[in-house]
């Protein structure tokens, strides 16, 4: 690892000022992919600003219709909370499913919103829940913040702190973990809510994404069924050592169609 | 530089060190705890567990400075005036080691994950020790060390 200097954020603004003044310094949350990237020399930040500490980050709050999370909420306190199972129950099995005790001991759904791996999970149920994505300047939609693989809507030094989630009638979550990592080679989070069915896609294209097309066949016939005959264009789905794009385009199907038969059961 | 200031395995430490060193290089070459092993550069063997602030973790990919005011265990902290950790009793009764390398940090998830479980069905097992890699075992004594220590000792044989 490169030289860095550490500091620990006492407060929110304190933070903010930190990363203003210095251009090439860089959050730090569970430091799960950070640390990880640092340890390989992938990037060379100057200062490390360690979010962890700030209590407000890691408050979970629910009210008539929406579950607000704190960017600073680990994966295990998303997995095990009381009021996110009460409430979102897929939410909490989807945390409960990414990489393993010890990642999900550290790693917070800010950080992996803001790094937005196209494997990653959480991604699917912002996307699927439409999540608004609460900064420390704005409020972004999920279908505005996502943009493409890695890349979101963040402007420099902006500090993602909460994720708000309207409350569904009902939710699931379907994961195909890759073997070795237990990133999602496909993810799909349903959610039927009040507008409709949403379906969001994670680990199969450039990055998360709604099918549509599901979507709208859900709304008239919510049983797997409704979906057996459709397909995803596999010419935008990812390719890789893992898996080919018509491996993906197929996966999609079949994760979407355990998705849905898993919602018979979720509250 | 970052001055820490911890509790390994009960005992008060400070210590100056780099900010970018790593709190399992803070452990062995600083605190010469050389049971923390190291067995990957990409977070996934698990070798290098400790419990912080009662929770397992990679001690590997956290900065020292992250742990500054936090209590470590380390699989030297495990057993109690010479009697060993009923985890650690039941790896060596059920043979669940061959090189051993992998056993600190196997031994750290497990007591870990017994903490969250104490009684684990053996698919909870397997999910449970997903952060750990064993290359000898074949994980299969390691799962009957689990449910030994778990209390579910199965017939004696
Ligand atoms: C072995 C292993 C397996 C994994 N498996 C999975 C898996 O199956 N599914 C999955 O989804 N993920 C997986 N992950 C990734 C894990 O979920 C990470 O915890 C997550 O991607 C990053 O969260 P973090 O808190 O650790 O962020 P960090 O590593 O600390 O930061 C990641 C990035 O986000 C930025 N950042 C952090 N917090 C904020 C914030 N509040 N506002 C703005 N920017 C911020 C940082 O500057 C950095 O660029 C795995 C990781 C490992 C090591
Ligand atoms: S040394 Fe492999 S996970 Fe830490
Ligand atoms: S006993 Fe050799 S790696 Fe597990």
């Amino acid at each position: 690892m490169y030289s860095v200097n550490y500091v620990r954020a006492k407060s929110l603004k304190h933070a903010a000022e930190v990363l203003a003044q210095n251009p090439e310094a860089k959050l730090l949350a569970g430091g799960m992919t950070l640390i990880a990237t640092l340890k390989q020399r992938l990037a060379q930040p100057s200062h490390l600003v360690d979010i962890a500490g700030i209590g407000a980050l890691r408050t979970i709050r629910l009210s008539k219709d929406k579950l607000s999370i704190g960017a600073g909420a680990r994966h295990y306190e998303v997995a095990t909370s009381q009021v996110v199972r009460d409430a979102i129950p897929a939410l909490a099995y989807l945390a409960s499913q990414i990489g393993d005790p010890q990642v999900r001991n550290m790693g917070t759904i800010g950080g992996s919103l803001a790094n937005n791996d196209p494997n990653a999970d959480y991604p699917a149920a912002a996307l699927g829940l439409n999540a608004t994505i609460v900064t420390n300047r704005r409020r972004i939609k999920a279908s505005d913040y996502f943009q493409g693989m890695f890349a979101t809507a963040l402007e420099e030094g902006e500090i993602i702190t909460r994720i708000s989630f309207p409350l569904p009638k009902k939710a699931a979550y379907e994961k195909f973990p890759h073997p070795a990592s237990g990133y999602a080679m496909t993810g799909v989070f349903v959610a039927v809510t009040g507008r409709g069915v949403r379906v969001a896609v994670t680990g199969a294209g450039q990055g998360v994404f709604r099918w549509t097309q599901a979507e709208r066949a859900l709304g008239k016939n919510l049983t797997p069924e409704a979906i057996a005959k459709l397909k995803v264009d596999a010419e935008e789905m990812n390719e890789d050592m893992h898996a080919s794009r018509e491996y993906r385009a197929n996966l999609v199907n079949v994760i979407t169609r355990r998705a849905v038969a898993k919602l018979a059961s979720a509250g | 530089m970052a001055k820490i200031k911890l509790t390994v395995n009960g005992v008060k430490h400070t210590r100056e060190v780099e900010d970018r060193t790593l709190l399992a290089n803070l452990l062995r070459d600083e605190l010469k705890l050389t049971g923390t092993h190291i067995g990957c550069d990409t977070t996934q063997c698990g070798c290098c567990t400790v419990h912080m602030n009662g929770r397992a973790v990679k001690s590997c990919t956290i900065l020292a400075a992250q742990a500054d005011g936090a209590d470590i265990v380390t699989i030297e902290g495990l057993a109690k005036d010479g009697v060993l950790h009923p985890v650690q009793q039941a790896f060596t009764d059920c043979h669940a080691l061959q090189c051993g390398f992998c056993t600190p940090g196997m031994i750290m998830a497990v007591a870990g994950l017994l903490k969250d479980n104490p009684n684990p069905s053996e698919e909870e097992i397997y999910h449970g020790l997903e952060g750990n890699l064993c290359r000898c075992t074949g994980y299969i004594n390691i799962v009957k060390a689990v449910k030994q220590a778990a209390g579910q000792t199965e017939e004696a044989h």
